[in-house]
């Protein structure tokens, strides 16, 4: 059925740490290799030692540099930072993507909210692609059916790999920690208290889907009082005194 | 959004298919066999070839059977189910029609508004995408209508003085449906053009989720070649280009029609260039179409430097 559950008793999700996010992709190997032999069809490579290669992904990284504004930090001199920025499924609670599918393939599960494709069902018609303001969804060009995060559902209830392994792929991998996975129904459980401490914020709210991941922003920089240039001729002349003046003197008598 | 061609054929086929089929089945044009022949073949024909057009758009063509069942949330389980039970009570009505000679509005009236209704399906798989606001902002549905019946009442036009005397009724409703599906191009692509990527608020600030910390920028995409939603959601078309298509659309689509309408009003006798002004008129709605769908942008699009 592709209307949605009008609830769901969990809402299973990541919370993504653009504070301490590298941008180092090791979850986006990760979750090309645990998807590609997990739920499904195989996520398909096409050409990929050539010169176009391409191949289907459920998670990316985007690297965005963003400039402070002038009003934010009073000085137009603020430095730019960088935002490593993963991006995988958000599983919404008003996920576009389930009401438009035309067949049932796409569903949102009301235990847990997580958002599934049965690939059995789905005509790669391409149609929640479309619907999905975020670009979560990608049709696989071998098998002709649509991709999507799984949140690793055949990881997380596995009773036959050990417990620590029951995160997603890209949560167990991340070398910086930056990624968490729970229920962010429950408020007291560590995602949530996350979200809560740190401010974590949705994706385009404006689109109206409810996003139910959240991403933690980068913490604010610190506010280094240093002048508007350094004068380096000055720590370079030999002529001044101190610790330098002494070395140069001293190199100087060996040479 | 990328133009896929079996979408363009499908949109504009099936739209000037279920046109006819709605002003024949309202009863317009003559009874006399060979117009019902002709008249019912093509309505039908276009519609199916435009239907089974999309299908090659699917990448399990054979599960397609399928999409009929989720018509409570979907528009294009609806476009399936309509388009299914409008052939059927279309065909019933031609089958009484052409063999029987029977032309019956219980089945022809039914058949209309259903056949509007199918139309307003395909254009609502477009419409309710609120990720391309070039679709869901602009008068998307009744465009639609205004082009299928457009087409449909000039394809009738064309037909109807084989068993009937040329000029007349027929010869009217296209002329008017065509200056009203030119108004309607207009008002939409006037819309469309006020419509950016920002209209309902977002930007890659809000794509990230950071508007509060200032200006965004790409700095390196997730791949260094491009992917399935570069190629489906970010297709770019050059401007020249497309304000030669536009120029095209709006000459094939509506002037030359419109020209050869008042042609065959003043002089019924030339009533076959009206048979050369449905092709010319396809052409021009297919080049409408192709821009309908290459100008759209998609927000996807903020992830990967795009900014309205």
């Amino acid at each position: 059925m592709t209307t949605l559950p009008q609830t769901t008793e969990k809402k299973l999700g990541l919370v993504i740490d653009l504070d301490t996010c590298v941008g180092c992709h090791a979850c986006v190997i990760a979750c090309k290799e645990w998807n590609t032999g997990g739920y499904g069809a195989p996520l398909s490579d096409q050409d990929p030692y050539g010169a176009a290669p391409s191949g289907t992904f459920l998670n990316r990284i985007h690297t965005f540099e963003v400039t402070p504004s002038e009003s934010r930090c009073g000085s137009a001199a603020s430095a730019a930072q960088i935002v490593h920025f993963p991006k995988s499924c958000l599983h919404c609670d008003d996920a576009p993507c389930v009401t438009v599918c035309p067949t049932g393939a796409s569903y949102k599960r009301s235990a847990d909210g997580i958002v599934l494709v049965n690939e059995d069902a789905c005509i790669g018609c391409g149609l929640c692609a479309w619907a999905c303001p975020y670009g979560a969804r990608e049709m696989d060009h071998d098998a002709g059916v649509m991709k999507k995060c799984t949140l690793c559902v055949d990881r997380i209830y596995n009773d036959n790999i050990p417990e620590v392994d029951r995160v997603p792929s890209c949560v167990r991998t991340c070398p910086a920690n930056a990624r968490h996975f729970g229920d962010l129904a429950d408020p007291t459980s560590d995602v949530s208290r996350l979200v809560e401490a740190r401010g974590g914020v949705e994706l385009m709210p404006e689109q109206g889907t409810k996003p139910v991941n959240r991403y933690l922003p980068p913490r604010p920089k610190a506010d280094i009082d240093a002048p508007d240039s350094i004068d380096l001729v000055a720590l370079a002349e030999p002529e001044t005194a101190g610790f330098l003046s002494w070395l140069d003197r001293a190199l100087e008598r060996l040479g | 959004m990328h133009p896929a061609p079996s979408i363009i054929v499908f949109t504009t086929l099936s739209g000037i298919g279920f046109g006819l089929m709605a002003w024949l089945g309202l009863g317009l044009g003559p009874d006399g066999f060979w117009f019902a022949l002709l008249a019912c073949g093509l309505a039908l024909g276009f519609a199916s070839i435009g239907l089974f057009a999309s299908l090659w758009h699917l990448g399990n063509p054979q599960r397609a059977w399928r999409a009929l069942s989720q018509w409570r949330s979907s528009w294009l389980s609806r476009e399936g189910v309509a388009s299914i039970v409008t052939l059927t009570v279309f065909g019933l009505y031609a089958l009484l029609w052409v063999f029987f000679g029977v032309r019956t509005p219980w089945l022809g009236i039914p058949a209309a508004v259903l056949a509007v209704v199918c139309v307003v399906c395909t254009s609502m798989i477009y419409g309710c995408l609120k990720s391309v606001p070039r679709w869901s902002k602009p008068p998307t549905s009744p465009l639609f209508v205004a082009l299928g019946l457009a087409g449909g009442a000039l394809t009738l036009a064309a037909l109807a003085p084989i068993s009937g005397p040329a000029g007349g009724v027929p010869f009217w409703v296209a002329t008017v449906m065509i200056l009203v599906a030119t108004a309607m191009w207009l008002v939409w692509s006037t819309k469309a053009r006020e419509t950016r990527l920002d209209a309902d608020g977002s930007s890659p600030e809000t794509a990230i989720g950071l508007p509060h910390l200032g200006r965004v920028r790409l700095l390196e995409a997730p791949h260094t070649a491009p992917n399935y939603l570069m190629r489906e959601m970010v297709f770019q078309i050059g401007r020249k280009r497309a304000e030669a298509l536009r120029k095209l659309a709006l000459a094939l689509g509506f002037a030359v029609p419109l020209v050869l309408c008042a042609i065959a009003l003043a002089v019924p006798a030339a009533w076959p260039l009206l048979l050369l002004a449905v092709p010319v008129h396809l052409a021009g709605v297919a080049a409408s179409r192709w821009l309908f769908f290459a100008e759209a942008q998609h927000v996807v699009g903020l992830y990967y430097g795009q900014r309205a």
